[in-house]
């Protein structure tokens, strides 16, 4: 942990106290929010789900028919979700803790529900023939629940979640035909840009 | 065994507390050293919003030996602000730590500390 904090000795005069407070809050602050975030997300998992996620784009664009293109996605999606459990099976493992206790728990609780609400109106809109939709309900209800999920995280948890959402409404205002990119952008740039934030700054 | 004030230097009086110069005999409590300490006081912060962490998690957050926070979380608990609870995980040894009530009205006591001293030398 790097925080600002700079006890001072005893025997030193305290060059500004007011400063040193200040600093002391800080540090305060940055060790609540690496402890949240330490055992909730992992930001490796997501550098590698996101270039899972740039690898089904490109394969994705080369697809002739949107079944093989839908399933194209969705394999990256049970991929993009086997890694994401892994990743933070292992960071449990390292920290010593339960997968399923603690911040991961509230996180997998948070994340659910509007992922569930995704595959639901992925079936509805398959079936009444708006799959043009997709790419934006999914970057959009995944936006959602790394929002929801990551409410007790730290801030760049929810702030990804945020940039996936906006992301997401611009899909569903735009041609269909840029779904693809969108995903790419969003599922594989997003992910490793935040990824590799979290990575650095809470804990692998 | 308790070391409720661990000395560190030969003053008496904690530096911040003599901040508040006259205001002192207000009842302005005198700093707390025993989260007065970089180590210590992350480990406070942590379990502040962590129902429990265990000594490796703690280890990895701070980034410390397991001497290190072996010698800071044992002072914490002296000063009745840690429980600490060992069990095994299959065959390995598991620490786990959580924050008692004292710990964490000390935190509170702190947190009021550093910002009293905010408001007193602001301007």
């Amino acid at each position: 942990m790097t925080g600002p904090i700079a006890l001072y000795d005893d025997d030193e005069e305290p060059p500004a106290l007011r400063d040193q407070a200040a600093a002391n809050l800080r540090f305060i602050r940055d060790a609540m929010a690496s402890s949240t975030a330490f055992t909730a997300v992992s930001g490796r998992g997501g550098m590698v789900m996101g270039a899972t996620a740039v690898a089904a784009a490109v394969v994705a664009s080369r697809t002739d028919s949107r079944d093989e293109w839908l399933m194209v996605w969705l394999l990256a999606a049970a991929l993009a979700g086997a890694i994401g459990v892994v990743a933070t099976h292992q960071k449990a493992r390292v920290a010593g803790v339960s997968l399923f206790a603690g911040p991961g728990r509230k996180f997998a609780l948070g994340l659910a529900p509007p992922l569930v609400a995704g595959a639901l109106l992925t079936a509805v809109l398959l079936r009444s023939g708006d799959a043009g939709l997709l790419a934006g309900v999914w970057l959009l209800l995944y936006g959602v629940a790394v929002v929801t999920g990551g409410t007790f995280s730290v801030r760049i948890v929810p702030v990804m979640g945020a940039c996936l959402m906006v992301l997401g409404a611009a899909a569903l205002f735009s041609p269909a035909g840029w779904g693809n990119w969108y995903l790419a952008a969003g599922f594989g740039g997003l992910q490793i840009g935040f990824g590799a934030l979290i990575a650095r700054g809470f804990g692998g | 065994m308790a070391e409720n004030a661990p000395r560190r230097g030969v003053h008496a009086r904690a530096p911040l507390g003599a901040v508040d110069g006259g205001r002192t005999s207000s009842g302005a409590a005198a700093l707390d050293r025993v989260i007065h300490e970089r180590v210590r006081l992350a480990i406070v912060s942590a379990l502040a919003v962590n129902e429990t962490m265990t000594f490796n998690q703690l280890k990895a957050l701070l980034a410390t030996t397991d001497g290190n926070l072996s010698v800071h979380a044992r002072k914490l608990e002296d000063a009745g602000y840690l429980a600490c609870r060992k069990s095994f995980q299959g065959r390995t040894p598991r620490t786990e730590y959580r924050l008692t009530p004292a710990g964490r009205e000390a935190l509170e006591r702190y947190l009021d500390h550093m910002e009293a001293l905010i408001r007193a030398t602001r301007g």
